[in-house]
């Protein structure tokens, strides 16, 4: 199926949630609201003329002073069987970072939306094990947000401290000439 | 007979006397450090890119068993420690453990510009070079370096094995 056929169905099938579709280089990206994500989901994982069993990637964007919705949560999908695919784009504000988990559809959802809540503080609701995946659990901030700083907060990671004062600790037992 | 081998003393390099046919009068500086430096048994850690050159370094194109450097997967096993490639800040504390892990005596190659000064990644998670937690003995540029400049630091470790003093005796 044409990508602007796919997102034709998704308007059909649910005309209040679509805002938007826009194809870039026979690409298309449906712009949906946030609330029915797992339903639509669902829908085009469940639909046998859709059939998107392969959920390639699921990651987030900051639209910081750009977008008056901060957020985006965008999803890459693939039919192996039909060889066809779309692309949603999840449109989160700042004061509520929140939408639903899709890992009751795919289950590698899993990570990718860890990563995304890591990187970016969204959270998904009803995640099985929702809890950061690349920096370490205790870390403040989410470091791909545009207002983080590049170097790093002026406070040092309490775990990189600890290295650093169990090295000054251990230097009287080095080798001295 | 005694008279004529005792007459026979060659130097064969500064501090190094053979009496043929095979008696070799040394210093006990010279032979431990021969040794130590004849067998450094590296640990295998990499972190990154780097450790791809390193593994080359290590298959028979480059060689490293020729020179006595066989790869241990045990820190209990290892005489150094090669940091190749970036150290972030989550994986410092696991590169510390392993270091405090090793038995004296031990020494650190820093391997490729991120383990010696973070690299390009001057960034929020990335260590700006790992001697801030590690005594590193050798800094190896490039990024990342070729398994000739690896192999080139190793032989500076080797040369800076040989120089030291009394580092056999009780540890002080």
């Amino acid at each position: 199926m044409e990508p602007l056929q796919i997102a034709d169905k998704i308007k059909e099938k649910f005309p209040d949630e679509v805002l938007n579709v826009k194809e870039f280089r026979g690409q298309a990206s449906v712009i949906l609201k946030k609330d029915r994500i797992l339903e639509i989901c669902r829908h085009l994982h469940d639909d046998p003329d859709l059939y998107f069993d392969y959920l390639v990637d699921v990651c987030g964007v900051d639209y910081a002073g750009k977008k008056e919705k901060r957020f985006e949560v965008v999803y890459h999908l693939y039919s192996i069987k039909h060889r066809h695919s779309v692309r949603l784009k999840a449109e989160v504000s700042e004061s509520a970072p929140e939408i639903d988990s899709v890992t009751a559809v795919w289950d590698g959802a899993n990570w990718h939306e860890r990563e995304c809540y890591d990187m970016f503080g969204i959270i998904f609701s009803g995640h099985p094990d929702f809890r950061r995946i690349l920096m370490p659990e205790d870390w403040e901030g989410h470091p791909l947000r545009k207002d983080y700083p590049v170097k790093g907060t002026e406070k040092e990671w309490p775990g990189f401290k600890a290295v650093l004062n169990r090295a000054k600790r251990f230097k009287e037992f080095e080798w001295q000439e | 007979m005694l008279m004529d081998t005792a007459v026979n003393l060659v130097e064969v390099e500064k501090g190094t006397m053979i009496l043929p046919p095979n008696i070799i009068i040394t210093s006990m500086d010279r032979l431990i450090n021969w040794g130590r430096s004849s067998s450094l048994w590296p640990m295998t850690f990499g972190l990154a890119c780097c450790a791809i050159e390193m593994m080359t370094t290590g298959s028979s194109h480059y060689d490293l068993d020729r020179m006595g450097i066989i790869f241990r997967g045990s820190p209990r096993q290892a005489d150094f420690m090669i940091v190749a490639g970036t150290v972030t800040k989550k994986m410092s504390g696991i590169v510390r453990r392993v270091y405090d892990q090793m038995p004296e005596p031990r020494y650190v190659v820093a391997m490729g510009s991120c383990a010696c000064s973070g690299g390009i990644f001057n960034t929020y998670s990335t260590v700006q070079g790992c001697d801030s937690f590690l005594p590193v003995d050798v800094y190896i540029p490039g990024c990342p370096p070729r398994p000739e400049a690896l192999l080139e630091g190793i032989i500076k470790l080797q040369k800076k094995i040989k120089g030291e003093h009394f580092r056999w005796s009780r540890w002080r």
